[in-house]
């Protein structure tokens, strides 16, 4: 077993040191695992284990946007959490600046939570009902700062205009916007302590389609003019097709495939990503041909298949499939799978 | 229809002529307020207390729903015209087993025995290809995933052979995976079952997927109808335009997305002319005064817009 994951290890920190060359990574997360006790019943001790994430390694550079897709249930917004250290991983390094942010003890970690914040999906839950736009928005000023209530307001109303809002909206409340809007009070909240790194966790999927364009093209424009880092989680594939520079996709708490954007749209080589992008509805006419279909849905978490966890669904499945979990094999300098049909 | 409240009256449906044929599948898109769902509430006479259709009419194989007496109505409902919803999960109760549920229905419109409805219970579940029907009857519907609650429930909408299914963002809570799945569904159904479908959706992409006809609904309106070809790759109305432009698509990355300045008008206040010009990028004096005319540009393709003669060319 050992051997095994060793062997594992070993094509993982290849998968690393041939990402692209654009300096230092940002963020380098390395065999990122998390597990969750589970029980059957609140009379019983039971040692059920849920592996919400399982040996996930990758790395962010800097100014560019990585996406991460998969469907309901595999783990993305876990990942996005442990990234986070809003719960504590239970194995593996997040390595953010050069600093090991699993080892930081929790004083030292809200220091440097300024440089990473985070856009939640539903903007009607995130933010406070009871408490004013400013309250909001510079509640991370008035924790990480110690700007005078005069400079806090100057700042905000400086980052209202960033986002796309009027001065106006400064003493109002959260039920008095639409969701649009509520989700750039949430952008404006994240930049406000001039974050390197933000997690955007399915910013738009409660948002109209014009609104969602809306936001994109925020978001696209503020990471040019501050020079940020995106981590994009959806479970929309044309929407981090557009947004993204890689993607890694995942199923069941495992990375299965990493590439670059156009590597991975272009020709998708893990037949669970080939059936993701031919699910995806597309306003193309000629779309509808050679569908891959998979049966199924995603197997419970808390017991996964044997051998490589797509094998149910998989429609190419062979006998080794069905007994040991593939490794991460490069294809090209940007362009990683797990399966053994490559 | 209108809504009475105490904020005003809003405006919810301002005109919607709809003609829809037998074995058609028409996708009714717009983004949220504009009227999608209460179209089809409309057609069942299901609109929520306080609402009001306060003029036009409902035909439905000849007959006027809208003066139909409320027991007649029970019968069409569930019977002629059933619905799915976006939440099956929320319609689907949580005491009773699925095949509870499916017999409950089966049995309110049929006179049949209990050995018989359990039949075609049984018979509907493998129709929408549930696994193992058998286990599925005596399952509660917390036991299922959405996907599987989801066939469960067309199974139940269908299970009184309707002519109308109406469709209500079936597949907006579901993977991109299971939605593929359902949408094939559908379509099966449509050819074997020869059924009517009007499928709700805000998503156009799944319009193109699944549908043959759509119709863009704007506040309250209907801004532009026809085959989903014509309308979806030669769109007339600029509203439609702005939303294609809007919607990501694979492989359509160089394009950046185009959005849509301002924002949709509250059902409260009403715009004079047309409800687009505001955010309009060719609108004229006459967009701001007049509400256009439903015009027919060739084939069913019909457009509500002053200008999209010369938006052409």
């Amino acid at each position: 077993m050992s051997g095994e994951e060793n062997s594992e290890r070993a094509t993982l920190s290849e998968v690393q040191a041939s990402m692209p060359e654009n300096g230092n990574p940002l963020l380098e997360i390395d065999h990122l695992s998390k597990e969750f006790a589970a029980r059957d019943s609140i009379f019983r001790r039971s040692r059920r284990i849920v592996h919400a994430l399982r040996d996930v390694s990758f790395k962010i550079y800097p100014e560019t946007t990585f996406g991460i897709v998969g469907e309901s249930g595999c783990g993305k917004t876990t990942l996005l959490r442990c990234i986070l250290q809003m719960i504590r991983p239970t194995a593996g390094r997040v390595a953010f600046d050069g600093v090991d942010l699993v080892k930081l003890p929790s004083s030292e970690l809200r220091i440097k939570r300024r440089d990473l914040q985070m856009v939640f999906q539903n903007p009607f839950n995130s933010l406070n009902p009871r408490l004013s736009v400013l309250a909001i928005v510079s509640e991370p000023l008035r924790t990480h700062t110690k700007m005078s209530h005069g400079e806090i307001h100057d700042r905000i109303l400086d980052l209202l205009e960033q986002v796309g809002l009027e001065r106006d909206h400064l003493y109002r409340y959260p039920h008095e916007f639409s969701g649009g809007q509520l989700q750039r009070i949430a952008i404006a909240r994240a930049l406000s302590s001039n974050p390197k790194f933000i997690c955007l966790d399915e910013p738009t999927s409660a948002l109209d389609v014009s609104v969602q364009a809306q936001i994109i093209t925020l978001l696209q424009n503020l990471q040019r003019e501050m020079k940020l880092t995106y981590l994009f989680v959806s479970h929309n594939l044309s929407l981090v097709n557009h947004i993204s520079d890689q993607i890694a996709v995942m199923y069941l708490g495992r990375i299965v495939e990493i590439a670059d954007v156009k590597s991975l749209f272009e020709n998708p080589l893990h037949p669970y990503t080939k059936a993701l992008v031919s699910a995806t509805p597309s306003l193309k006419a000629d779309s509808r041909k050679d569908r891959i279909r998979i049966e199924g849905e995603i197997p419970d978490a808390s017991n996964p298949p044997s051998g490589c966890y797509f094998h149910p669904r998989c429609p190419y499945a062979k006998d080794l499939c069905f007994v040991k979990y593939p490794q991460m094999t490069k294809i090209d300098k940007m362009h990683f799978v797990a399966c053994h049909l490559i | 229809m209108h809504f009475k409240t105490y904020a005003g009256t809003a405006y919810v449906l301002k005109g919607i002529n709809l003609d829809i044929h037998e074995n058609d599948f028409l996708g009714l898109v717009g983004e949220t307020g504009c009227g999608k769902s209460m179209t089809c509430f409309s057609i069942l006479r299901l609109i929520p207390p306080g609402g009001v259709i306060s003029a036009g009419k409902i035909f439905f194989r000849g007959e006027d729903l809208l003066q139909k007496p409320e027991n007649e109505m029970m019968k069409i409902r569930g019977k002629r015209i059933s619905m799915i919803s976006q939440d099956p999960s929320a319609y689907l109760n949580p005491l009773f087993t699925i095949g509870q549920q499916l017999i409950m229905i089966i049995r309110q419109h049929h006179t049949l025995t209990k050995a018989e409805s359990i039949d075609r219970a049984l018979e509907m579940l493998r129709v929408v290809e549930l696994p193992n029907p058998q286990r599925i009857m005596k399952a509660y519907p917390h036991e299922l995933s959405g996907g599987m609650k989801q066939r469960a429930a067309i199974a139940m909408a269908l299970s009184c052979a309707p002519d109308l299914l109406i469709a209500d963002e079936p597949t907006t809570d579901l993977d991109v995976t299971i939605q593929a799945r359902i949408l094939e569904l559908l379509q099966k159904l449509r050819e074997e079952r020869h059924l009517t479908i009007i499928m709700v959706t805000h998503d156009l992409a799944v319009v193109a997927e699944a549908c043959e006809k759509v119709a863009v609904l704007y506040a309250g309106r209907l801004v532009e109808s026809g085959d989903v070809k014509s309308v979806l790759y030669h769109p007339k109305h600029p509203y439609t335009q702005a939303l294609l432009r809007c919607s990501p698509g694979i492989g359509s990355r160089e394009q950046p997305l185009e959005a849509i300045p301002g924002r949709v008008p509250s059902s409260f206040e009403l715009v004079s002319g047309c409800d687009f010009h505001p955010r309009c990028p060719h609108a004229t004096a006459k967009c701001k005064e007049t509400f256009p005319s439903f015009n027919r540009t060739g084939g069913n393709h019909y457009v509500a817009c002053h200008i999209y003669g010369e938006l052409q060319n």
